[in-house]
């Protein structure tokens, strides 16, 4: 596999290849049209800034409105290598501890790319009037998340996503109200369309009337979301799904890392089997909360009985370098691994604390300084130590108490680990387009900068970089040779084709008429994905599930029963579309697991681990990217993009 | 631990399409658990009007958790439920008691029309966005971030003006279904901060012409989406916008 790394010293390799890229000039942009299907941090900022650059910009989304993207929902962060703290930040700082939080499976070339860019996209964000947090004397604040050990995530309260979202979904909006971005909301993608090899349209389905529409483009981009909800539980929005990627795979597009799958430690425990989300607690809350369990097993007094003395901070106990910090991979494996040795928590006892007692009375006893207050008794300090609690996480900790009727403020939260984000996704070259000339990805929808484990506040610095900083220039490079394409006429029968084909599906489960509803099977796929292709994997639980998954496959196709009318707003229809790519993602997930004889990151496949129970990587023979290629009637054949580390030494990934 | 020991009846608004004329429909629930959320006991009761081959309830939801807006339903004559400060995804049956009857309702209101049973259209929410919600700055154009210093109580302000989920109870609780909590409060975050200076005046106007041709009504001061807003957008946000509307009459220079 070609990856189009540039030539050269790491350094200058992305200046060095902007500097080169060919142009197009303003009079032929205003010709060339870009289809982006996603309006989220990826797909807004680069819908938003290519209509600026003077392209012609179809921008689609499933949602009612391009605001409601899932990057809404991130909570924590974003990273930057500004160094504003004076803790000896850098570019290559940033760079190297991304490549050691993703355990040394992601691209060099892409990493130091994504944190020469990071610095800018603050500035952008900030110019745009993004209520970022700040300082008494004005400026930016930041704080410290998992796998790092200096402060470079700004944030805003605890809706830092819902913050940068709404600004790249203002920038878009200018660019609608002027006419320079046409937007489709509550549109799905279906089909790409390729023609003589190139990526030239997609088909989309209007959800409220259930028409299927065909639309042309010079390119399409793919900004279109993780595939979390392959579990069926996750914390994705209930919409997310993998469908335009997967259409995408169908059509030529490899698929990289599948089985790359990000369990973040801090979740609300699941409460009972009509739990139809999860939602997470930010990692932000690892800065201020301790995370502990009994040292007793089956300890049944309340959180707030249990003596200091008699509680395990194992984290703190098994990594004193990183302590609560570590990265969510490590995080969430320890977590379960208390809980399955029987020292977990609540009613479940899948459950660990997340305990601020230590912190609010730390913060207190500085508040009390700062008002003159001498000798403040223990209850002063709770009292104030809550304000600064409050201001930093209130609405995470409104979430909480909402959603599980208890008072985090009073007792310790109870976490456990959930999915949360993917790593894998479509193979991108450095330039981000895909196996399919002309069909780029971008953000989540790709694989490229995160490895086996994405570190904290570095989903949303991606999302941007890829939008703003980094399509704009190198689509550039695919572009200026298509100046003598005219648009390509909608009955051209590989539109023809494409549509029908959609049809085709759609129809089926119409008649299918069987006894099953889709969320039916979407359950038990998840189940299955989450029992043996989730937090710890072994080549017995894969290979079942690779058949269990095959047979739920013939048996969705054949009794699921899908209500309603093609014609109108029918979400059913749109859910049984997804969760059949997503039984086929699974299947493709599970061979990547087992195929891959390491353990590596979120990847942790039990065969292979250290005597302390750590991750053990073989480099000597698992140093690549796997990239999928689709064969007819599901079918995947695997081909190797092999990493080379040239400017960090590759070594045993340690946060103790 | 999925089932629990509620007992409910529903009346929810059933409408075709937009054209077609909708009805409140009784549907009895039993065996609701205390912890499920409002939405998932709306699953319960889609699966199971779908085994029963019966049209599920079409409703709007995505994100679960509170930010993305997109859930909205008329909960009791109250939009998002009788509970302050969040939305409707939000809400958890413990809220309510064994026996109750709910009435679930979409949306009301002319700016935003039905869909189809719970869903209603909010596209003119975007357009009013569209007319002057942002800062003109290309991408490429920004200097350091720390460049521009930003008093703290400043921003913390336009944070909390900016925090709206634009889920639009405001203009469903609004007894003349306006706009004004919504539009102020994207108005009053820029008009705030100094990057939102130069287009100041000329934002005001070109937002509120917007949402008066969106058809939304005037504000009569009752306060009923300040009470409602789930992400407790202040009114002081219409009195920021109104303060600037009639200041751009005077100072402004341009014509918008």
């Amino acid at each position: 596999m070609n990856a189009n790394i540039p030539e050269g010293e790491l350094t200058g390799k992305w200046t060095k290849l902007r500097s080169s890229m060919p142009l197009v000039n303003p009079a032929n942009k205003r010709s060339i049209e870009i289809i982006i299907v996603g309006s989220g941090l990826a797909g807004a900022s680069a819908a938003s800034t290519l209509a600026e650059m003077g392209y012609k910009v179809k921008c689609f989304c499933f949602q009612d409105s391009p605001r409601r993207a899932h990057s809404i929902a991130a909570q924590g962060g974003i990273n930057a290598a500004k160094n504003y703290q004076n803790d000896g930040d850098s570019v290559y700082r940033l760079f190297y501890d991304t490549i050691k939080g993703g355990d040394y499976r992601a691209r060099e070339a892409n990493v130091h790319r994504l944190a020469e860019v990071s610095a800018n996209i603050i500035d952008q964000c900030v110019a745009q009037g993004v209520p970022l947090a700040r300082e008494y004397g004005g400026l930016l604040d930041n704080r410290s998340f998992g796998g790092t050990q200096v402060q470079r995530t700004f944030y805003a309260a605890g809706q830092t996503g819902q913050q940068l979202l709404l600004g790249a979904y203002s920038a878009l909006e200018r660019q609608i109200g002027m006419g320079k971005v046409e937007m489709f909301t509550r549109h799905e993608m279906l089909e790409v369309v390729v023609i003589e090899g190139k990526a030239r349209g997609i088909i989309a389905r209007n959800l409220i009337t259930g028409e299927l529409e065909r639309h042309f483009g010079h390119a399409v981009l793919l900004g279109t979301g993780g595939y979390g909800n392959v579990f069926y539980l996750s914390t994705n929005a209930m919409g997310s799904n993998v469908t335009a990627a997967w259409k995408a795979h169908k059509k030529g597009a490899y698929f990289g890392n599948p089985c790359f799958t990000q369990i973040h430690p801090t979740c609300i425990p699941v409460s009972g089997d009509h739990q139809s989300k999860l939602t997470l607690m930010s990692e932000s809350l690892r800065n201020d909360g301790r995370i502990w369990v009994p040292k007793k097993k089956d300890d049944q007094r309340k959180a707030t009985d249990i003596p200091e003395e008699e509680r395990d901070y194992y984290l703190e106990r098994r990594y004193p370098a990183f302590g609560n910090l570590v990265p969510r991979d490590v995080a969430s494996r320890a977590a379960k691994e208390r809980c399955d040795a029987g020292y977990g928590v609540g009613q479940s006892k899948l459950a660990v604390y997340l305990d601020f007692t230590a912190n609010t009375e730390r913060y207190g006893r500085i508040e009390a300084t700062k008002h003159n207050i001498h000798n403040p008794d223990r209850e002063t300090c709770m009292r104030l130590g809550r304000d600064v609690i409050k201001e930093k996480y209130g609405n995470l900790f409104d979430m909480y108490k909402q959603i599980t009727g208890e008072d985090p403020y009073e007792l310790p939260m109870r976490i456990y680990p959930a999915v949360h984000y993917t790593m894998g996704g479509l193979w991108v070259d450095y330039n981000l387009m895909t196996t399919v000339p002309g069909l780029y990805a971008l953000g989540e929808a790709n694989f490229s900068d995160h490895g086996a484990n994405r570190l904290g506040a570095s989903a949303l610095m991606q999302g941007l970089a890829d939008g703003y900083f980094v399509i704009p220039y190198t689509i550039g490079a695919y572009l200026s040779k298509e100046l003598a394409t005219k648009p390509i006429p909608l009955d051209h029968p590989a539109f023809v084709e494409a549509e029908a084909s959609v049809r085709g599906i759609l129809e089926h489960f119409l008649s299918v008429k069987g006894t099953k509803s889709v969320d039916f099977f979407h359950k038990r796929l998840g189940k299955i994905m989450w029992e043996k292709c989730g937090m710890a994997r072994n080549a017995e639980g894969l290979t079942s599930a690779i058949a269990e998954i095959q047979a739920l496959r013939k048996e969705f196709w054949q009794d699921v029963r899908v209500p309603g009318e093609m014609n109108e707003f029918n979400p059913e229809l749109e859910k049984a579309g997804r969760v059949a790519d997503f039984i086929e993602l699974g299947e493709l997930m599970c061979m990547d697991a087992l195929q891959r004889n390491e353990s590596c990151g979120g990847h942790f496949r039990e065969e292979y681990q250290t005597e302390e129970g750590e991750a053990l990587r073989d480099d000597e023979n698992y140093a690549f990217v796997s990239a999928w290629e689709y064969k007819d009637d599901v079918k995947f054949e695997l081909h190797k993009e092999q990493l080379k580390f040239e400017n960090i030494k590759i070594a045993q990934r340690s946060y103790k | 631990m999925s089932t629990g020991n509620m007992n409910l009846t529903l009346k929810v608004w059933r409408q075709k399409n937009n054209k077609a004329k909708g009805n409140l429909v009784d549907y009895k629930m039993s065996e609701i658990s205390p912890d499920m959320s409002f939405l998932e006991m709306f699953d319960v009761l889609n699966e199971q009007l779908i085994n029963k081959g019966e049209e599920p309830i079409v409703f709007d939801h995505d994100c679960r958790e509170g930010i993305c807006g997109a859930c909205s339903m008329y909960i009791n004559g109250r939009p998002h439920g009788p509970k302050e400060g969040i939305t409707t995804c939000q809400l958890h049956m413990r809220s309510f008691q064994d026996g109750d009857t709910i009435v679930v309702e979409p949306w009301r209101a002319k700016a935003f029309p039905v869909i189809k049973d719970l869903a209603v259209d909010r596209t003119a929410f975007d357009r009013i966005i569209a007319a002057g919600g942002f800062i003109s700055v290309n991408t490429g154009n920004a200097q350091d971030a720390n460049a521009l210093p930003i008093p703290k109580f400043q921003a913390d302000s336009a944070f909390e003006a900016a925090a709206c989920i634009g889920c639009g109870a405001c203009v469903a609780t609004c007894k003349n279904a306006s706009a004004m909590l919504f539009t102020s409060a994207k108005i009053s975050q820029l008009a705030q901060l100094p990057q939102g200076q130069p287009e100041r005046y000329r934002r005001v106007q070109s937002m509120v012409a917007q949402m008066d041709a969106e058809g939304f009504g005037n504000c009569t001061n009752t306060g009923a989406c300040e009470a409602e807003c789930p992400k407790g957008i202040s009114l002081e946000n219409i009195a920021r916008m109104n303060r600037d509307f009639y200041s751009a009459k005077f100072v402004s220079e341009e014509e918008v």
